[in-house]
């Protein structure tokens, strides 16, 4: 088996069962460690601004990959949106939420890498993780050029075999040959983001899960009784 | 009608001597763990000051508590939303150097030090970084006995509204202790800001406690506390908080705060109270209204009404028992000397205070003090620790209930020392203070003998009423599922592990026949 076979037809496998059963044994087992493990206490300054950008950037590329890759290609196709104006939204979306994650991410890694209390604090996984995502980001930032290469020549054919590739994972029938004739940068990109999830369970990504939504329909006072009746 | 029992406090002021031996034995039983070492669930303050963490009492500065929106109760630091739009990072969050940076000393250098010509000494180290501090700026108690510049301590938010300038000068300074633990609120904003749900109040004895598997460390409860007691532990990433000492309260034990007090300040108790009422009585449009609207939530155990109702509830008997017997319910509702600090918080604190007086007797005993007709009751605001000042700290500013707690203080005295000294009881000072030779003479067992079985009133937790299978459960601790005791049985884990190691150097000193 090629490196390439294993790479897009295996590994993404190994790192979602990993993600998924990671995740639910630090659940069930290890409560205590599941956390945001916020260092904010330790310094505040910038935080607001680093912190936001990093997180919303974060979260709306997440989202933004989520239903460009995810949503099947007739669906688009219903809805009129043209495969042009899929990848202009793509690539207009991502830049905004990429350079957002990517200036509150600066902020934060510099913040976690230079700030004694806060990184006399971390935990190795904690500035492992915010490196890597970094890395992800920055490697998914520098496709978008490729992107709009494609774009002029009205080719949103990367684009449409990444959607396929994903889906064919997702309804386990993995085919890395769509993965041919797509740009070296992609691929990278597809490898450093599937190691994300490899190793969410084992870092402070976990609190990811626990984002408390059911905080706003949930009466103020709570009260737990021990007895039994 | 709903009724709950509160594990409650009184701390009486008038007897702290600023010890800190409740710090120091709350600190080693509860706090001595990395992440921690800043926190002190029990923290003793020298008023006025500004006290630990800086500022705690500006909400201006730390959005802390409740406040009236359109006549409704809402969290000072916002909507529930708002909350979760804030949760990458707290705007109110206070930063490890409101507190102050934790720190060690190099003890190990004390023995490991080459012989020199000066003596070696032990420099401070950060417990964060394990670096060296070139300087320690800021203390758990860095004001201790009004330590520092009077511009700088005279920020304390109670010495608002009050001339407070002349207070600077040495002749007309004045202090008191403050000892502060978590106040256990019935309507408790560390709860209500909690995101993750964490913060709860246990229904049989109205402990608040933070489940530390649930919490997820968006630290909304260390801000939205206007007291400051919910601490975030930057080791675990968890926050902590007083947990009322509740494995000795269940077993019918005071606090450790409480049982090790050496002037005998604390006083443990049950208060039945009325869970209908919280929010209508938390709501009161005028601040100054809330110190009796709380004692209005509190109901009476002898009411036989209150006594069905209490027992429909499932209250043993044994709690209504000593309900009765509550040296709360004589303090703050018989007596009326106790109160509860910072009402205009909106939390409903169940740790109350019997306000100051020893500065005002010596100088009731000097003679400097105008005196009213009975000969003992000093006229209204010429005592030397401005009563306004005490009302700032405990009725949001109303300075009527202050006064007629000390004057009942001072009555008490004056009577007591009558019998004592001339012989003969004089009950003109009691008449003018409004309360009886009984009352007075029940007020003297309590607070100036504060025998041990009159301060802590405390039954036990009946453990055996809340479980399904008593007997099942004996003998089972350590041997469950999961790794509820579990300790360090497997070397390998894939999740992370807690760090316990100190930043203190640990060297051993060489041995002297080896050089």
């Amino acid at each position: 088996m090629s490196l390439h076979n294993f790479l897009y037809g295996i590994y993404p496998y190994i790192a979602l069962t990993v993600f998924l059963l990671g995740s639910w044994l630090r659940f069930d087992r290890e409560q205590y460690t599941w956390k945001s493990d916020s260092s904010q206490l330790l310094s505040k300054a910038n935080m607001r601004l680093g912190s936001n950008l990093f997180h919303v950037g974060i979260i709306a590329i997440f989202f933004g990959h989520a239903v460009g890759l995810l949503t099947p290609h007739s669906v688009f196709k219903v809805m009129g949106v043209s495969d042009m104006a899929h990848q202009m939204i793509a690539i207009w979306a991502g830049s905004i939420f990429g350079v957002m994650c990517l200036i509150g991410g600066a902020i934060l890694w510099l913040r976690r890498m230079l700030n004694a209390r806060v990184s006399a604090a971390s935990r190795s996984s904690d500035k492992f993780i915010l490196t890597w995502l970094l890395i992800t980001l920055i490697i998914g930032l520098s496709t978008i050029p490729v992107s709009i290469g494609h774009a002029n020549h009205n080719n949103p054919g990367v684009m449409i075999a990444l959607a396929e590739w994903v889906q064919s994972i997702i309804y386990l029938h993995p085919d890395p040959s769509l993965l041919n004739g797509v740009d070296t940068i992609f691929k990278v990109h597809l490898f450093f983001g599937m190691t994300v999830f490899l190793v969410f369970p084992f870092t402070r990504m976990v609190h990811v899960w626990s984002a408390p939504f059911g905080y706003i329909n949930r009466p103020y006072q709570i009260v737990r009784s021990k007895r039994f009746r | 009608m709903k009724v709950r029992a509160q594990f409650a406090f009184v701390f009486n002021l008038d007897k702290c001597i600023g010890c800190h031996t409740c710090s120091v034995t709350c600190k080693n039983v509860w706090t001595n763990r990395k992440g921690v070492e800043y926190a002190w669930f029990n923290n003793v303050e020298s008023k006025p000051g500004v006290g630990y963490p800086k500022q705690w009492e500006n909400q201006e500065i730390w959005n802390g508590g409740w406040e009236l929106k359109d006549g409704k109760l809402e969290l000072k630091s916002g909507s529930r939303a708002s909350k979760l739009l804030n949760i990458f990072a707290n705007p109110d969050m206070p930063e490890i150097d409101d507190y102050y940076e934790p720190f060690t000393y190099n003890y190990a250098h004390l023995q490991n030090a080459p012989l020199s010509e000066a003596t070696p000494t032990a420099r401070p180290i950060s417990a964060i970084t394990g670096e060296s501090m070139e300087k320690i700026k800021w203390g758990p108690n860095w004001e201790d006995d009004l330590a520092g510049e009077f511009h700088k301590r005279s920020k304390d938010k109670n010495l608002e509204n009050i001339q407070k300038e002349m207070y600077g000068q040495f002749e007309n300074t004045f202090h008191m202790y403050l000892p502060r633990i978590c106040n256990h609120c019935l309507n408790a904003s560390c709860v209500a800001a909690c995101p993750s749900g964490s913060i709860y109040k246990r229904e049989e004895d109205g402990i608040v406690l933070v489940d530390q598997d649930k919490c997820r460390g968006w630290r909304m409860c260390v801000s939205s506390c206007p007291y400051k007691k919910v601490f975030y532990n930057w080791e675990s990433g968890k926050a902590e908080k007083c947990v009322g000492c509740y494995p000795r309260v269940e077993s019918g034990m005071p606090t450790v705060c409480s049982e090790s007090c050496v002037g005998r300040i604390r006083y443990n108790g049950i208060m039945l109270y009325d869970a209908d009422r919280i929010e209508e009585l938390a709501s009161m449009e005028d601040e100054q209204d809330l110190y009796e609207a709380q004692c209005k939530i509190f109901l009476d155990p002898n009411d036989p009404e209150v006594i069905a109702a209490a027992r429909k509830e499932g209250i043993n008997e044994d709690w209504l028992d000593a309900a009765r017997k509550s040296p709360i319910w004589k303090m703050a509702m018989d007596w009326k000397i106790a109160f509860p600090m910072h009402p205009e918080f909106r939390t409903l604190p169940m740790v109350w205070y019997v306000p100051p007086l020893s500065p005002v007797q010596s100088q009731i005993d000097q003679g400097n003090l105008p005196v009213g007709p009975d000969g003992a009751i000093p006229v209204a605001g010429t005592m030397r620790l401005p009563v306004q000042y005490l009302a700032n700290l405990l009725t949001a500013g109303k300075t009527e209930p202050i006064e007629s707690a000390l004057n009942r203080l001072i009555a008490m005295r004056s009577y007591q020392r009558s019998v004592h000294v001339e012989g003969k009881a004089d009950k003109r000072a009691l008449e003018a203070a409004g309360i009886t030779e009984d009352q007075a003479k029940e007020m003297y067992r309590y607070l100036a003998i504060a025998n041990y079985e009159d301060r802590f009133v405390i039954p036990t937790g009946h453990t055996e009423e809340s479980l399904d299978d008593a007997y099942g459960f004996q003998g089972q601790n350590g041997f469950t599922f999961g790794n509820d005791s579990s300790h360090g049985v497997s070397k390998i884990t894939l999740f992370p592990r807690r760090r316990k190691d100190t930043a203190e150097p640990k060297e051993l000193a060489p041995l002297r026949d080896k050089n």
